[in-house]
């Protein structure tokens, strides 16, 4: 489904994020993504959708190289790609049912965006995502009115809007206590299972990622170190992939969050040309 | 047991002249030079004299405002004043929010933006009494002269602080956006105007009550309003009418700025 060959990404202030990462994702399979702050796991996942440029390297999705596509070809490949963040990234001041709706975006004109005047079936798949994730009730509220875990289901309910055929999902819990964070976990396999989604989640708490997914990769620093079932996980595994006590690399870590971000600032500029 | 001795005392270091010698010289030539000013500016005391009599004079008509006898006057004045403040704020954010956007460094192309920026720039470089004097030389006198310098000088104030507000966004939602595969349009309408629009309506309130005053003054200039009214007062010594429309100008700019600081509270 999705094919990831030699991989990488180099930002402008010479960090190697990504270093010829080859990743195949079969359709159906929810890989967690773990690795220390700074291994390159954001990089990775917003090269697949270009929120962040790869230097070079393959994303396949199907039989479409996302890597080298125009800016109209990008945005219509980009609907079948739905993608869940870290804080949500709800846009605070529309309503649940704006936001929802906001991953229809890609497929209406921008005067039914603009008006709120969706396709009727959008509607309806919209309140039947909302019933799914267990928020109908919720629909007219504004974002910034839900609980983090509420948003957080709003968040999943935008990127099954887009009706997508693979799913990125950065930290889905990283701001949630952990009994919420065990909830959005077993919604996401669910909605995945059901839809026989593939999906990559980007994830930090080992232990969950353990009990939830299906495949585990580790990276660090931008390289694949491990590629196995969560029960391969053991402890010299997981030194691998941490190392001892890797401080170095989490101030990377910063230093790359800060370069990702400039790196978003510019795709914006870029989308504007 | 040995209790390391500690300093009890503490003094935050300078901040900015590091150098003691470099403080006391910087300090020393600002208060000279303080002295020096002062001392230049000339006074002629006499005149100073003079002017206390008629400054008497304005007190006390002001203290018997005289609304009836220029009313006439007074209340197209007003018409007039009014009149221009909200069209020249309508049509001033509604040219504003494009230009805004267009100077807003995330949005834009870079050759945009510089355009939007030089923009902004100009506006912001001519105060409102010179574009006055220019409109009314161009026009003639009257309040569409006023009209134009007001919408211009609300571009420049509009325009910059939205571009500001939205290079200031939470890009996290605009990415999110993004992501669906929205067009630029629809990123503008979904990720970046619910985040700046509550600061642009009340920066819009704000610039409403700022071009009722500026009409007042550039009236002065002839550009028409209540300011003209004014200063025909004035030239006239009818110090007791000008007393009036003083009185009226502080009453609209009081309720003007309680009314549009509880509609912006009310939008928060």
């Amino acid at each position: 489904m999705l094919h990831l060959e030699r991989l990488s990404k180099t930002y402008k202030t010479g960090e190697t994020a990504l270093h010829e990462v080859t990743l195949d994702v079969p359709k159906g399979q929810i890989l967690g993504l773990i690795g220390p702050s700074g291994a390159g796991k954001s990089t990775l996942i917003r090269c697949i959708n270009r929120l962040v440029e790869p230097s070079s390297g393959k994303v396949l999705l199907g039989d479409v190289d996302l890597a080298r596509l125009g800016k109209t070809d990008l945005r219509k490949q980009r609907r079948r790609i739905g993608m869940i963040f870290q804080e949500y990234a709800l846009v605070e001041r529309l309503t649940v049912m704006e936001n929802v709706l906001s991953g229809r975006l890609g497929y209406v004109p921008f005067w039914r965006s603009f008006l709120r005047k969706y396709p009727a079936a959008d509607i309806q798949r919209a309140y039947r995502l909302l019933d799914r994730v267990g928020l109908i009730d919720h629909a007219d509220k504004r974002a910034d009115a839900l609980s983090g875990g509420q948003r957080q289901r709003v968040g999943i309910a935008r990127a099954l809007a887009q009706d997508p055929e693979l799913l990125l999902v950065d930290e889905p819990t990283a701001s949630l206590d952990p009994k919420t964070s065990r909830q959005i976990m077993r919604l996401l396999t669910e909605v995945c299972t059901e839809r026989g989604l593939p999906a990559i989640v980007n994830i930090h708490d080992v232990p969950l990622a353990q009990q939830f997914m299906q495949r585990i990769v580790g990276l660090r620093a931008g390289r694949v170190v491990f590629d196995g079932p969560p029960e391969a996980l053991t402890e010299s595994a997981l030194t691998q992939i941490y190392g001892e006590e890797d401080w170095n690399a989490m101030r990377a870590g910063d230093a790359e969050q800060a370069a990702a971000e400039a790196e978003a600032r510019d795709r914006i500029a870029a989308l504007a040309k | 047991m040995t209790t390391p001795s500690y300093p009890t005392t503490w003094r935050r270091p300078p901040q900015i002249v590091k150098d003691r010698r470099w403080r006391l010289a910087l300090q020393i030539g600002i208060f000279v030079y303080l002295v020096l000013a002062i001392g230049s500016v000339e006074v002629n005391w006499a005149r100073v004299y003079d002017g206390l009599e008629r400054g008497q004079r304005f007190i006390m008509g002001f203290l018997q405002p005289d609304f009836s006898s220029r009313w006439r006057d007074i209340s197209q004045g007003l018409v007039e004043s009014l009149t221009m403040t909200l069209t020249s704020t309508v049509v001033g954010v509604a040219i504003s929010v494009p230009i805004g956007i267009g100077a807003a460094r995330n949005l834009a192309p870079r050759w945009i933006y510089y355009i939007c920026r030089s923009i902004i720039a100009v506006s912001r470089a001519l105060q409102e009494i010179i574009i006055a004097i220019f409109f009314v030389a161009m026009f003639g006198f009257g309040p569409f002269a006023g009209f134009l310098t007001l919408s211009f000088a609300t571009i420049g104030f509009i325009a910059k602080l939205l571009a500001d507000d939205i290079e200031e966004i939470n890009e996290a939602q605009a990415e999110a956006i993004r992501s669906t595969g929205a067009s630029w349009w629809q990123v503008v309408n979904y990720a970046i105007q619910p985040q700046v629009m509550p600061r642009l309506i009340g920066l819009s309130l704000y610039r409403l009550d700022i071009n009722f005053r500026e009409s007042a003054v550039i009236g002065i200039v002839g550009a028409g309003g209540i300011g003209a009214t004014l200063n025909t007062a004035i030239d006239r010594y009818e110090y007791d009418s000008a007393g009036a429309i003083l009185l009226i100008i502080i009453g609209i700019v009081m309720v003007a700025e309680y009314g549009s600081s509880y509609l912006r509270k009310f939008l928060q």
